[in-house]
């Protein structure tokens, strides 16, 4: 068995990204506090070059490569391109507030990077064990971000619970995979999914499916296998939570991608039901639940959680059509919850975390220009148009009604309008309450820009969805 | 015209300009007001060549555009109006420029905002008029929320908080139910134009299913009872210029709404249903006729009022059925049922703007809606008491003014379909004018009730020119209603012809 050196081109951003984190981490180890800032443009600059060499080199074909445990195929690229944008932004946001809190050490952006392989291993990866590999390098980086501030007592006893429940996750995703091996004998995806074509839902592989669905709901935060989320992103440092948030989102839903609908497509009737129940039980528990919310981060974890609801309606459809629509809902909500975050970013200082909701009042009078995007993005998450969230709702409902599901897609709607309560609260309290806090904000340039143009991609993307939206179908295919 | 996308420009205009104005309150030295009224005028002026232009010979729609949007989901930027939405385009872009000048000194706090809010929401709402496409019909009808939503919200009253987030839910819980209709639509048409629903062929439980989602949009719109709730409460907390929009406009959007979707789209499920429709404006009629009579607060007063006469409107559209079963199939009198509707429609919109003007001219001197708290006001602004009692004769109905003839036709169409339902709606010629006049009686006759009622100002310039503009409307559409009947007459009975053809 030898591999051809043309698969090694095949990985080159992922090995590009690790070799860069590498010299990071080692340069980082010689460089003064003062010159930090070389760590923090050397990461920005290997996103940007990792996105360029994705775009040059990625193929459409899906070529497999290191005896098929790896798949370079058009979904992949795609969405890591979209992961690099949205890691960047979280890099670009977090910067001021690090440096603020004397955080501002090179870890967070070797740790981030890290991560980011594992979200580029597990979205490009065509085996079980690829799977499995990506998700831990990913999940131990993320535990070891939310414990960055390590002298906070929130944020240790954050990391603790991600990491136990984190860990317990994996397990049950591991033993699902076990058990499929050992029906299958084989752990490269594509041959499961001949394997199973055809064949009955015995017994056994429902079992099987069901562990992989448990393990993936818990990654995704899916009712209810959702404890962590409010726990996790209330008390990890803000930055951690939009990584946490927006980033892995991505690489969750490639995950499903290739363990559900790659895998196990043989059973999508199996597994259909769970999803639908999975799905139901978030929009009810994230809307209802993120209503009685006073702090603006596990708001926006109990918003997660109803997304992730939607999200699920778009796959369990089981078609291309659904699967496209589920990919383009993921990408527009992970850019929303990257300036959602921002915006807490943007109102913190040293000292103070703006993450209560009552932190944002009267900001129209504070700086009516970040309360206009932070109303495009409550509003994009309600799903109003015309910002990009409505057609992300609506390609999902569309998928769930082409399928003859019209009570979910009437449920799912009916949720969405409980949902939209608690967005437009935030609206109300930046627009119709008095400011209680008068200093006016000076956010630094690169912020502004930053969540200035995330705001205004948003919109622009709801007045002209048609390029995005076809994309997610190519890819698909 | 042909070439020429008016319609685009009678949208996009607004909103455009409004951005800017939207802009300039990055300099507090500018005064946004000018550069907001000239957009409004100019807009107006825009939106006159639709009329002039318009062929009233023929149902087709006139001034389409279309290009491709979304090719993923084959939605499409089409735009086209007929009969129908031109005399609503009109209406709207005639109110936005007398809104744009009722805010002209009364708000002063972020004028910049308020004013972009209104001209956005101007751009929207012409928007939904013209939309051929269901999904960008959808797209400005939702959109419209959100300028409405912090309009009332900012520049509003006391509990305009509580009032802005009913308005929102409830106006959002209506709408999303039609999205999946039109969602399920799209999935049988391949197509979401609103002219391909018209021609697709549905079942009757889907129709009435449809029917159904449609339904919960715009009655919450209109509002009809029982989901009108949300209504008072909007009305009483918005600004002056929120309220007028409110009542002139949005509410149209809803009769809009039956017009234009549910009855060509379901007009079997309309059929079998009408009863609840008739049964439903009746009790805006009758019931909420009442209602209005016992309120103290003037703006409560008219909002009650404005749900009574939109009652008259839904009535019109929906009576065709009967009217049609009476008759053996003649159109005759279902034509007139609903141009009724329609120029009542039409009608409303100026008078309820008139009268929340009036309330808001009263209100910004006194700053209470409370009607105990004036009193023999014409003794004082004699001027303002003649506008007033004018306008709300109208808004009784008084022939000679234009609430006369949207109301008579329908009356006299209703006797065809039915003597206790003309009966039932001739009762609103007795509560109208009990609850118009009896107000009018206490807040300006008598003696002069307070101090602060004998220091009021007569209206100035300004409000002469909004309130008079207002009296040439409803004089001239009540005297001579025939341009407003004539331009809705080819798409009126084309739109019945479409719908006495069972779908089944």
């Amino acid at each position: 068995m030898i591999v051809a050196p043309a698969e090694f081109m095949l990985i080159l951003p992922e090995i590009f990204v690790l070799s860069m984190t590498c010299v990071i981490l080692v340069l980082d180890l010689f460089i003064s506090d003062r010159e930090r800032a070389i760590s923090y443009w050397l990461a920005q600059f290997t996103l940007v070059f990792a996105a360029i060499i994705t775009m040059t080199t990625g193929s459409g074909q899906g070529e497999l490569a290191f005896f098929g445990t790896y798949i370079a195929d058009a979904m992949g690229s795609t969405l890591k391109v979209f992961i690099y944008l949205v890691t960047f932004l979280a890099f670009l946001y977090s910067r001021h507030y690090l440096v603020e809190r004397k955080l501002f050490r090179g870890e967070y952006y070797v740790l981030g990077l890290f991560a980011m392989l594992g979200m580029m291993i597990l979205v490009s990866a065509h085996s079980l064990l690829t799977v499995y590999l990506g998700l831990e390098l990913l999940s131990l980086s993320l535990y070891a971000m939310v414990a960055f501030n390590r002298d906070s007592y929130p944020c240790s006893e954050a990391a603790m619970k991600y990491f136990v429940l984190g860990a317990l996750a994996s397990g049950m995703l591991l033993y699902g995979m076990s058990i499929l091996y050992g029906l299958t004998g084989t752990l490269d995806i594509g041959l499961i999914a001949d394997t199973l074509k055809g064949q009955e839902a015995t017994a056994p592989l429902v079992f099987a499916a069901t562990f992989i669905v448990v393990g993936l709901s818990f990654k995704l935060g899916a009712v209810p296998f959702h404890m962590w989320v409010p726990d996790v992103y209330q008390g990890a440092p803000t930055p951690v939570t939009l990584f946490i948030g927006s980033a892995s989102k991505i690489a969750a839903f490639a995950m499903v991608m290739r363990l559900l609908v790659e895998s196990l497509g043989a059973l999508q009737s199996e597994w259909q039901g769970m999803l639908v129940a999975l799905a139901v039980l978030s929009l009810a528990i994230g809307n209802v639940v993120a209503i009685a919310q006073t702090n603006l981060k596990r708001m926006l974890a109990y918003s997660t959680i109803s997304h992730v609801g939607f999200l699920l309606l778009g796959i369990l459809s089981g078609t291309g059509q659904g699967y496209a629509a589920a990919m383009f809902y993921i990408i527009t909500y992970a850019l929303m919850a990257a300036g959602a975050f921002g915006m807490i970013i943007l109102l913190s200082r040293a000292g103070f975390e703006a993450d209560e909701i009552d932190d944002f009042k009267g900001l129209n009078q504070r700086n009516s220009w970040f309360a206009f995007m932070m109303l495009i993005l409550m509003f994009s998450m309600a799903g109003v148009p015309p910002t990009v969230g409505f057609y992300a709702k609506l390609s999902v409902l569309q998928a769930v009604v082409d399928i003859d599901m019209i009570w979910l897609a009437a449920v799912a709607v009916f949720f969405s309008v409980i949902g939209a309560y608690y967005y437009i609260r935030i609206i109300k309290v930046m627009y119709f309450d008095k400011a209680e806090d008068e200093q006016p904000l000076a956010p630094h340039f690169d912020l502004r820009f930053g969540l200035t143009a995330n705001g205004l991609a948003i919109l622009l993307l709801g007045l002209f969805p048609g390029g995005l939206m076809a994309l997610c179908s190519q890819v698909i295919g | 015209m042909g070439e020429f996308p008016l319609l685009s420009l009678v949208i996009w205009m607004p909103i455009v300009g409004g951005l800017l104005v939207l802009a300039t309150s990055q300099w507090p030295s500018l005064n946004p007001r000018p550069l907001a009224l000239a957009v409004a005028v100019i807009t107006f002026l825009a939106s006159l060549f639709l009329y002039t232009g318009f062929d009233v010979s023929t149902a087709e729609m006139q001034f389409q555009e279309k290009a491709s949007w979304v090719p993923a989901f084959n939605i499409y930027y089409q735009l086209g109006i007929d009969g129908i939405s031109m005399p609503l385009i009109i209406l709207t872009t005639f109110t936005s420029v007398l809104v744009i000048l009722a805010g002209w000194e009364v708000i002063k706090e972020r004028p910049a905002q308020y004013m972009a809010s209104f001209l956005i929401m101007e751009g929207l709402m012409n928007g939904v008029f013209a939309a051929l496409d269901a999904m960008l019909f959808y797209v400005f009808w939702e959109g419209m929320l959100i300028p409405m939503f912090l309009i009332i919200g900012i520049w509003g009253g006391p509990r305009r908080v509580y009032a802005t987030i009913k308005f929102f839910l409830y106006t959002f819980l209506g709408s999303v139910f039609m999205l999946v209709a039109l969602i399920y639509m799209y999935t049988q048409s391949g197509s979401f134009s609103i002219l391909d629903f018209h021609v697709l062929k549905l079942g009757l439980t889907e129709q009435v299913l449809i029917f159904l989602a449609f339904l919960l949009a715009f009655a919450v719109k209109v509002p009809m009872w029982p989901v009108h709730t949300w209504l008072p409460d909007a009305h009483v907390e918005a600004p002056t210029g929120g309220s007028v929009i409110l009542a002139a406009i949005m509410l149209k959007i809803g009769g809009y709404g039956f017009l234009r979707f549910s009855l060509p789209i379901t007009p079997d499920a309309s059929n079998e249903l009408d009863w609840l429709i008739i049964f439903m404006s009746l009790t805006a009629v009758v019931y909420i006729g009442f209602v209005a009579l016992v309120q103290q607060d003037m703006k409560k007063l008219i909002a009650y009022s404005s749900i009574a006469h939109m009652g008259f409107a839904t009535l019109g559209f929906f009576l065709i059925f009967t009217i049609m079963d009476n008759h053996g199939g003649s159109s005759q009198g279902s034509v007139m049922a609903m141009e009724g509707g329609m120029v009542q429609m039409v009608s409303h919109g100026f008078i309820s703007a008139a009268m929340f003007l009036c309330v808001g001219v009263l209100y910004d001197r006194m700053h209470s809606r409370e009607i105990a708290d004036y009193g023999g006001v014409a003794n004082t602004m004699p001027v303002f008491a003649a506008f007033m009692m004018l306008f709300a004769m109208a808004n009784a109905g008084l022939p000679g003014t234009s609430g006369f003839v949207g109301e008579f036709m329908v009356i006299l169409a209703s006797f065809k379909a039915s003597f206790w339902i003309a009966f039932l709606a001739a009762t609103t010629l007795i509560l109208g004018a009990a609850y118009t006049l009896w107000m009018v009686k206490r807040v300006m006759f008598g003696e002069v009730a307070n101090d602060s009622v004998a220091a009021l100002q007569d209206v100035n310039g300004r409000e002469i020119v909004i309130l008079g503009s207002l009296v040439f409307m409803v004089l001239l559409f009540g005297l001579w209603p025939a341009p407003l009947v004539e331009v809705m007459q080819a798409s009126i009975q084309n739109l019945v012809a479409h719908i006495s053809v069972s779908k089944l």
